[in-house]
């Protein structure tokens, strides 16, 4: 640790010292501020609005099979890119916070809690969420993925809220190859919280998909 | 004829838009330059703010504004009462303080919000509410009710009951005193609460609400606006569970619908996980005495149940825990009594099963405690004081088939393998103990209506403003609709959670089935009747039968006793040149009601595994019995009922929000701190349905399964607990660290 005790350094400029770096920068220059103006800018808080422009970069991730080129600022996170600003919003938040697996999406096959992800280190990624799940998805006559058949099927759900994250573990559980018995999968779907308490049925759901042996 | 025959398992109907990622939840709607409000809490919880800098956030990226009490727009209808619970009366007279959300600086609770920050984005509303500061005068606080169960009050409307003699207790046999302990349990459905407004004129408002009942929070912004309500348009069809939480509007709800009219723009409030632990209520910490009595046969003599529970200073909440102790048993003598203490706390509201479930565990914990004390089996005791009529108003049940329920439940999970000794059944090297409790709760039937549209081309359209939070109301719906009409399901399409649309309860109270089932019943009756009319009137090709000749299934009319004698719907639709057939129908419950008791009942059976190193409980196996009439949709009420029962393990297990009562604040107010159980926590789980129809509470015979589900259930693996281990944990959760105590 002792090579890199202040890792934020470089990333978090408090107020103080962005306002020194933008007194100095040719950011504000380029603009063509005289020097007092550009002072009086800092002044009426008009440097934090330039600045907040200057910190959008630019971001280029596969999601569901398409290419996105998206301007981004470096804190938002996976979840919040594509909820808020691509409108997947199949994928949920339940806590922001790794705790709930609501937010469960595929980064290049792996399972991972899109709110714990900021959208920045799945530039090249390949991302899928429930809505790129199935195959064939031509909205709502498609066929459906073998997992969400079964969650229909066992009704692996009730409110429906914590759904596209289980649906998406639970995918990724059997490619795991952890979806040997009922008790592998709870051990192993336990990052997925279902409040509404459809846990038995999600495992029977589960069971039945990695039983037919159908690929995932 | 729903209420003949058993119906069948179907999907439920939005099964599809909920694997794939199409359903609609409030927080999931765009609208064209929206923006996003963010909450900053108080830092304590009992003062004054004293100074309040929110200059830094005002001058951050994006910021379009930071709301305090100083600036806040006004809520015309603050000088009116709002905020009334849904579909209850208005809120209850005078309490100690007034909750106006920014409106004064005074702080009444830990996390009051104290600032809404509003942004063009999430993100930077989020580092903006980061630089809001504030400095308080702080005064001590009170959050502790064990502290203070000796202050609490009587709250207006529920008096103390009593029947028989108030001293019985001292002349019995054997008897019995002991404490029971709730801790404050969240709803914490997975979908965070919040709210997304948009004006679309001076004086119209559209609003995605996470709310139980889009009527209720239409009903509270007319109020809190002086708005005409047919004005504001509410839109919850997808709502990420409620279990009570949204059944009332919040005042962070009706802060940023004023807000969003004074930036002019449409705003989003999406709130964290740490907020709905203080923001959006909870089941109150309640502590539990009961005193029983019985004698040697095994009769009960009295039972005497005393609650208390906290509230806010600024709101008296109350619920139905001792309730369940006034009817359940033949018990000659009983009284109950229920308290509320003030404290410095956010209000809590009903939580699944609400004051039954908490007044559950200890009534069905001292049944099993008495029943040891008797060397009665647990079944037997409750059968000896089995009664058929309602001891507290002395009418009849209006079906109660609960013998049958402890049957099949004993059946189904192996009662017979209990021992009675207590910590005699050993597996390995786990102790094995079976527990069981009776769960019981009103079935009600209150006022809804419902719409149904029969169109030529066969389909059917059913409309209620009925929010589905979970539970399959639409599929619920479709089955009777289909029952009535005999169109096949997959022609049945169900629209709700929509002002637009007839007026309906809140969905709460375990009551939507029997409500707005039956009016969706009744406006099905009419579309049949009215084809029946045509069908047999002159001109017709059925004309001279008599209506009730006639039967009507899959869009076809036929007469019994002339095979091959067959209209379809569709040409005589097309005949009376009809394109469609509307009917609109309010339905309530009849003076028939009156006259009978109206519960639905459960019964929960646990297994339980306990570890006597460890002191580790895992709940084995579970067996839930549900005696509520005719089921409509056996799959999703298997579900609701499976859905019970892991609130019911995190219940009796793992769910306690904590509070540092030197601070007033929450020290676990997370999903990694606050358990509910998780995969790994529940077994798979046996689901039996008496499935006998009522036959007083409606056309259907169904009563309600939500609370039943839940209510019961952590007595049972309490009462399961004491058999594996002789130990008696009273208070809830059952944490390893309480049964180790007892075990060494
Ligand atoms: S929202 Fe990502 S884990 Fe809860
Ligand atoms: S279905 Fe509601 S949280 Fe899982």
């Amino acid at each position: 640790m002792a090579q890199n005790e202040h890792p934020g350094d470089e990333l978090e400029m408090p107020d103080a010292s962005r306002r020194h770096f933008l007194k100095q920068s040719s950011a504000l220059a380029a603009l063509a501020l005289a020097p007092t103006a550009a002072v009086k800018a800092v002044d009426t808080g008009w440097d934090q609005k330039i600045a907040a422009a200057f910190e959008q970069l630019p971001l280029q991730v596969t999601i569901n099979g398409t290419v996105q080129n998206v301007s981004i600022e470096p804190r938002v996170t996976l979840l919040d890119l594509l909820r808020e600003q691509l409108h997947l919003t199949g994928t949920k938040k339940g806590c922001d916070h790794g705790q709930c697996g609501a937010c469960t999406v595929h980064v290049d096959g792996q399972r991972v809690n899109a709110c714990l992800t900021l959208a920045m280190t799945t530039e090249g990624s390949n991302v899928t969420t429930i809505e790129g799940l199935a195959t064939n998805d031509h909205g709502a006559t498609a066929r459906l993925h073998p997992m969400q058949e079964a969650f229909i099927k066992h009704d692996g759900f009730q409110c429906g809220y914590c759904t596209p994250g289980q649906i998406m573990s639970a995918v990724a559980c059997i490619r795991e190859g952890h979806a040997d018995s009922p008790e592998e999968v709870r051990e192993y779907m336990s990052g997925n919280i279902c409040r509404c308490g459809a846990y038995a049925n999600i495992v029977e759901a589960i069971m039945e998909v990695k039983q037919g042996g159908k690929k995932v | 004829m729903t209420k003949e025959t058993k119906n069948p398992s179907i999907d439920r109907v939005d099964g599809r838009m909920k694997v794939t990622g199409g359903a609609n939840y409030f927080a999931d709607f765009e609208l064209p330059s929206m923006a996003y409000c963010v909450l900053v809490g108080s830092e304590i919880a009992r003062g004054t703010i004293s100074s309040l800098d929110t200059k830094k956030a005002q001058g951050a990226p994006g910021v379009l504004g930071v709301f305090t009490h100083q600036n806040m727009p006004p809520i015309p209808g603050w000088d009116a009462p709002i905020g009334g619970q849904a579909d209850g009366p208005p809120p209850k007279p005078k309490t100690e303080e007034t909750y106006r959300i920014l409106s004064s600086p005074k702080i009444l609770f830990d996390g009051q919000p104290i600032a809404i920050v509003v942004a063009d984005t999430y993100e930077r509303a989020t580092y903006a509410a980061s630089l809001v500061k504030a400095t308080y005068a702080k005064q001590a606080s009170r959050t502790d009710l064990s502290k203070h169960v000796a202050e609490g009050i009587a709250p207006g409307g529920s008096g103390d009951y009593s029947r028989g003699k108030a001293d019985a207790h001292q002349t019995a046999p054997i008897t019995l005193e002991a404490n029971y302990t709730i801790p404050i349990e969240v709803h914490n459905p997975m979908e965070l609460h919040g709210i997304l407004a948009h004006w679309t004129g001076p004086d119209k408002l559209m609003i995605y609400a996470k709310t139980q009942g889009v009527n209720a929070t239409q009903n509270a912004m007319a109020q809190a606006f002086k708005l005409d309500p047919k004005n504001i348009h509410v839109h919850t069809e997808f709502m990420g569970g409620g279990f009570g939480m949204g059944l009332r509007t919040w005042p962070q709800e009706t802060a940023v619908v004023a807000i969003a009219r004074k930036i002019g723009r449409p705003l989003k409030l999406v709130m964290n996980r740490s907020q709905m632990f203080t923001l959006v209520g909870h089941r109150p910490y309640t502590v539990q005495t009961i005193r029983m009595g019985a004698d040697q046969t095994g009769k009960l003599v009295s039972i005497n149940h005393a609650a208390t529970a906290e509230t806010a200073r600024y709101e008296d909440f109350t619920e139905a825990t001792v309730n369940m102790t006034k009817f359940m048993y033949a018990c000659p003598n009983v009284s109950t009594r229920y308290r509320i203490v003030r404290l410095d706390r956010s209000v809590p509201i009903w939580m699944r099963g609400p004051g039954e479930a908490t007044g559950a565990f200890a009534l069905e914990s001292a049944m099993d405690e008495m029943a040891h004390k008797l060397n009665l089996d647990p079944i037997e005791f409750r059968l000896r004081n089995y009664t058929e009529t309602d001891p507290e108003h002395n009418r009849p049940y209006s079906s109660k088939n609960l013998r049958e329920a402890y049957e099949k439940g004993a059946d189904a999970i192996g009662w017979n393998n209990r021992k009675p000794q207590p910590g005699s059944l050993r597996e390995g090297n786990w102790l094995i103990g079976y527990g069981m409790s009776t769960g019981v709760f009103n079935a009600f039937r209150w006022e809804a209506s419902a719409r149904a549209l029969l169109k030529a081309d066969g389909s059917l359209t059913v409309q209620s403003a009925v929010t589905d939070i979970g539970p399959g109301t639409g599929t619920a719906l479709t089955m009777i609709a289909h029952n009535v009409l005999g169109v096949p399901v997959e022609k049945i399409k169900v629209e709700y959670g929509d002002t637009s649309l007839p007026k309906a309860p809140s969905q709460g109270g375990s009551a939507i089935v029997s409500a707005v089932g039956s009016a969706v019943f009744d406006a099905c009756t009419a579309i049949k009747q009215a084809l029946i009319e045509l069908a047999v009137k002159d001109g017709s090709s059925l004309a001279g039968r008599q209506a009730d000749e006639l039967t009507l299934a899959n869009g076809i009319l036929s007469v019994e006793k002339e095979p091959g004698k067959k209209l379809t719907v569709s040409e005589l639709m097309q005949v009376n040149k009809l394109t469609v057939i509307d009917r609109t129908k309010e339905s309530k419950a009849g003076p028939d009601h009156q006259k009978y008791s109206m519960y639905s009942f459960s019964v929960h059976f646990v297994q339980v595994r306990v570890n006597p190193l460890t002191g580790v409980v895992r709940v084995a196996k579970a067996v839930s019995v549900a005696d509520s009439g005719r089921i409509i949709s056996p799959k999703t009420a298997a579900s609701q009922m499976i859905g019970g029962v892991a609130g019911g393990i995190g219940m009796a297990l793992t769910e306690e929000a904590v509070i540092d009562h030197r601070f007033g604040r929450f020290v676990n107010n997370n999903f990694a701190d606050y358990h509910v159980a998780v995969h790994a926590d529940v077994p798979a789980i046996e689901t039996i349905m008496i499935d006998k129809p009522d036959p007083i509470i409606n056309p259907m015979g169904a009563k309600g399964m939500g609370e039943i589900a839940l209510i019961g259930f952590a007595g049972a693996v309490a009462n399961a607990v004491f058999n594996a281990t002789g130990q008696r944990v009273r208070d809830l959760p059952i944490t390893p660290d309480k049964v180790m105590q007892k075990l060494v």
